[in-house]
């Protein structure tokens, strides 16, 4: 009877309890919607640096990642692929790169750019290249000619599709090394920093240029599991040498990405409580104002012989039943508003300059995280049963003649 | 025994520097069953002396024992218990839980005493006919007279057999047939359940309802008289 009569003193004013209702479904709502935004602009973060180029986990040779010349290249491959082979989990790919700081140029323009030697099939199986030409064509293995360059350099040095461009670095003599190349193919990233910075050759065609017969700069492996990456990374760090090889997953690679996730776990969880803190105060405000209007009631309640326990439990039982409406409402609210925006996302193309700087999407996909949601609620629950706990205990300490006689 | 003891009982009001004596000195003893009337004019103590025996209020100084519990010596949550099975209360003002329906405003008190579901809906249908109002189980206050929202009242205060029932005024919102109507039911259960009636009231026709009458002024008993057999 408890909750019988909790349930009927919550509509004995259906407009103040509307009301409140309202601010905990828009309070939940925001939590779930904006947290689920939030994490979609953090994965797309993530997923975007994992697909440019950076995978889940990278083999290099000793001192590559410090001074990224060709003479820290992998000079033995074929060790490395042995390791891979038997260590690699069932679904894992991985793909061989040579990878140099390059002066790209033509007729009219120059710039620095990342020269990036693929094994054509096997890198489109790990990053994003293999489905982002959107002009002309993909490499082929056996092209040692050919290019595929980002549409905003295409635009940046005014050239097309055939045209000539000519790449220049050092090869592992230590001599100047360049190689006129076509362009055969122009890819769309994610960002335009990716198409200015990133030209594509084939392995043995940098190698040709490099002079590196079998050399290469990385490995890059794409696991099928996202959060396999450290206890994969570990195994293939104690099959391969350490002194030789330095294995590092994207955690690492990125560390940018890492603090940003970072940052993103504290952003949502202070909005989660700044949000409270608005409904937090409603909570309490119309909690008090119920309790203040039946202030005789508790007064009867305590001359029938409640204690003042029991008390506390009723006006809390009310709080209850309020949050689990607003939980139930403001969850479904957020997971259809979610639902409604995952298939095309929210594009963000007319900001697109300034969400580049901070290396989002142009398109972010809300996604909700089974942690947000289960946090959101837990704030919205406890903390408002806290926070009822105020006008419960004033309830409770009314004196039976005191509020007896109270109008 | 008495039912009611109370000795040399004092409680004084103060408000600022404005102190009011409710009770000065009241010395007075009920027997079990007895069906009492205490008069007495406006601010001559009658509900304070109500309040401080059914542990509402405390006095000041003096000794109060009901049914052999001495409420002076008592805590705030020893007189939740005391109040919750041996005293019932009926209210000038009905004072029912306007969200519960009669049966549920009467099968309250037993919520709290324990009572399982299947006896009190018995007992409470049962009370409730007792008291006149057979077919209205499921109203709720609003949808009741003044005269039934008290009969709902009396029927709460004596449902889980209480030692003694406190009205304060019961009648007083109500008119004079309706309240002899109510007075004959308090009469009723008090013969049909000896379960000791104390009420206040400056109502003449009250009074002579009473078996005892016990005069109040000025917070002294002036006058107590056994009215009737």
């Amino acid at each position: 009877m408890f909750f019988q009569l909790g349930w009927r003193n919550i509509w004995r004013n259906r407009r103040r309890t509307l009301v409140i209702l309202t601010a905990v479904v828009i309070g939940v709502w925001s939590m779930i919607f904006l947290g689920a935004l939030m994490r979609g602009i953090a994965d797309q973060f993530v997923r975007n640096g994992i697909a440019t180029l950076t995978g889940h986990i990278q083999v290099h040779q000793q001192g590559y990642r410090n001074d990224p010349v060709v003479e820290n290249s992998i000079e033995n491959p074929a060790r490395v692929e042995a390791v891979l082979t038997t260590h690699l989990p069932p679904g894992a790919r991985w793909a061989p790169r040579v990878r140099v700081n390059a002066v790209a140029s033509n007729a009219r323009h120059s710039t620095g750019v990342t020269m990036v030697g693929i094994d054509p099939p096997r890198e489109a199986a790990i990053s994003f290249i293999g489905r982002a030409v959107t002009e002309g064509d993909y490499l082929r293995a056996d092209d040692v000619y050919g290019i595929v360059v980002g549409k905003a350099l295409v635009k940046k040095f005014a050239t097309q599709l055939g045209r000539k461009l000519v790449l220049m670095s050092q090869d592992s003599e230590g001599n100047i090394a360049s190689r006129a190349f076509r362009i055969i193919g122009i890819y769309r990233a994610e960002m335009e920093t990716t198409e200015r910075q990133f030209v594509f050759v084939t392995v043995s065609a940098a190698q040709q240029m490099l002079q590196l017969p079998n050399g290469i700069s990385e490995v890059a492996i794409l696991l099928p599991v996202h959060g396999e990456a450290p206890q994969v990374a570990d195994s293939l760090r104690a099959a391969l040498p350490a002194a030789e090889y330095a294995v590092n997953t994207w955690q690492e690679l990125l560390p940018m990405a890492t603090a940003i996730l970072e940052i993103y776990d504290w952003s949502i969880f202070i909005w989660f409580v700044v949000v409270f803190i608005a409904m937090g105060f409603g909570i309490v405000n119309t909690t008090l104002m119920a309790v203040f209007e039946r202030i005789r009631e508790f007064g009867l309640l305590k001359a029938l012989g409640m204690k003042p326990r029991w008390i506390i439990q009723e006006v809390l039982i009310e709080s209850f039943c309020l949050l689990i409406i607003g939980m139930v409402i403001g969850n479904a609210a957020g997971f259809l508003s979610v639902l409604a925006l995952s298939g095309a996302g929210i594009d963000l193309s007319a900001l697109a300059a300034g969400m580049e700087y901070w290396g989002m999407s142009r398109v972010i996909y809300p996604h909700i995280l089974g942690q947000d949601v289960i946090m959101a609620n837990l704030v919205v629950f406890i903390l408002g049963l806290v926070v009822s706990l105020y006008p419960a205990v004033k309830a409770a300490r009314f004196t039976p003649v005191e509020a007896l006689v109270h109008t | 025994m008495a039912m009611v003891q109370c000795t040399k009982v004092k409680k004084t009001y103060r408000q600022d520097t404005m102190a009011t004596k409710a009770l000065n000195g009241v010395s007075l003893s009920v027997k079990k069953g007895e069906f009492v009337a205490i008069a007495g004019p406006s601010g001559s103590g009658k509900t304070t002396l109500l309040n401080i025996i059914g542990g509402l209020d405390s006095a000041d100084s003096g000794r109060v024992v009901v049914d052999g519990n001495v409420l002076n010596d008592m805590t705030q949550s020893k007189l939740a218990r005391l109040r919750l099975h041996k005293v019932g209360f009926v209210f000038q003002s009905y004072n029912l839980i306007p969200v519960l329906s009669a049966q549920e405003n009467v099968e309250f008190v037993m919520l709290l005493q324990g009572v399982p579901p299947p006896e009190r809906r018995e007992r409470a249908r049962a009370i409730l006919a007792d008291v006149g109002l057979s077919g209205m189980y499921d109203r709720r206050p609003a949808e009741l007279s003044g005269g039934q929202q008290q009969r709902v009242a009396v029927a709460r205060s004596i449902v889980s057999d209480p030692s003694i029932v406190l009205a304060d005024e019961p009648t007083a919102n109500l008119d004079s047939k309706t309240g002899a109507s109510l007075l004959e039911i308090m009469e009723e259960m008090n013969e049909k359940k000896q379960v000791t009636f104390i009420f206040s009231t400056h109502d003449k026709m009250v009074m002579d309802y009473a078996r005892r009458l016990i005069y109040l002024r000025d917070g002294r008993v002036v006058e107590d008289k056994v009215r009737k057999g």
